[in-house]
């Protein structure tokens, strides 16, 4: 089945990865910016990474006939620098027309603190003025719930178009309110400290399928790039239809991105070679 | 798949997790040292009484997960004193 994964952060994986990616029926990929694993020293930093995001990726990509498309801010983690943050949002706007840029992620919290809020906010601003798609991380653990109900707050305190919002990394106690608020839910797979595919499906089973992605966030950590072909079998083996599953790993996320003018999805079934 | 066929597929499974917390606790007991004060236990203890107390609906995970949550305040913004930016 043809997927999208949309949301791995490819410039942490192998070429390999992209190969195994492309036989196992992925199809596009978006890339939020995210940290590195280390604080970035300087603005400068940044705008390298938005050139490898903008430049080289897409290239990499398409060498396995992978459409490669990504999102630009400074992460909550180093957003904890505020100083460093404001030049970080000052050079944004230079990649926002380049073609694979589908808006402003992933910000949002990582530790809830009140620096982390205040960039939260210059972020949303920025998507605004820009009339920029966001992708939003919510904090992990025991940090989610409170992060998550924070972001909502200050979402709910901009006119926004909330279906032109994703927040990610949703589980069991915070899909709800997130869905219920109007907004998209992205589910991450990931090994110990997220979802599992079993629970991914628990979730769709228990919330429906509409408004909601799902995504393997792959990245320098112990995670699976192709996770979300797991969630395609674990819904197969509970008898899930077709269709179903297509909606979830295709349908939804080509749906969500549609509304960025810069996403243009190559159709899977007419393409020839790669 | 009605309940039956999930508790076929799903009953090992169950078993096998439930042995690796009951061994998990098991090491910690044997090991030097005490942490029956750490709050940590209490929430292990509590999310095992939230697993085997019979629910009114099927929310058991969802109930651990705000087990293992920090508080949300509603009132988070005022504490911090940013500047309402709409
Ligand atoms: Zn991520």
């Amino acid at each position: 089945m043809y997927y999208i994964d949309p949301h791995l952060h490819m410039v942490s994986r192998t070429t390999d990865d992209y190969e195994t990616l492309a036989k196992m029926g992925c199809v596009a990929i978006s890339e939020p910016a995210f940290w590195a694993g280390f604080d970035r020293g300087s603005a400068e930093s940044f705008r390298d990474y938005f050139r490898q995001l903008t430049e080289v990726e897409p290239k990499r990509a398409a060498q396995y006939g992978i459409q490669h498309f990504t999102w630009l801010c400074i992460n909550a983690k180093e957003a904890e620098n505020v100083e460093l943050s404001r030049e970080v949002l000052k050079v944004i706007p230079e990649f926002l027309d380049c073609p694979n840029v589908l808006g402003i992620g992933e910000i949002g919290l990582n530790k809830n603190t009140r620096n982390e809020a205040i960039i939260f906010q210059e972020h949303m601003e920025l998507a605004i003025a820009y009339e920029q798609q966001v992708l939003i991380h919510t904090p992990h653990l025991e940090d989610k719930y409170q992060g998550t109900r924070m972001i909502l707050d200050m979402l709910g305190k901009h006119d926004i178009d909330r279906t032109r919002v994703l927040v990610d990394h949703v589980e069991e106690h915070t899909v709800g309110p997130v869905l219920e608020a109007g907004y998209w839910a992205g589910m991450t797979l990931y090994p110990v400290t997220k979802c599992t595919p079993a629970r991914a499906v628990d979730i769709i089973e228990r919330h429906g399928s509409d408004r909601l992605c799902v995504n393997s966030a792959g990245d320098w950590g112990p995670s699976k790039p192709t996770a979300v072909p797991d969630l395609v079998l674990e819904m197969r083996r509970r008898g899930h239809s077709e269709s179903l599953i297509r909606k979830i790993v295709f349908d939804n996320p080509r749906q969500f991105f549609s509304q960025s003018k810069n996403f243009v999805l190559a159709d899977p079934e007419s393409r020839v070679g790669i | 798949m009605n309940s039956n066929q999930i508790l076929d597929r799903e009953f090992l499974e169950i078993r096998a997790k439930i042995l690796e917390v009951a061994a998990a606790l098991d090491r910690i007991q044997r090991a030097e040292g005490d942490v029956s004060s750490d709050s940590r236990m209490q929430l292990v203890a509590d999310a095992i009484t939230v697993i085997g107390t019979e629910q009114a609906d099927a929310i058991r995970a969802e109930k651990i997960q705000l087990l293992f949550s920090r508080e949300y305040d509603t009132k988070w913004l005022e504490g911090f004193e940013i500047a309402s930016r709409t």
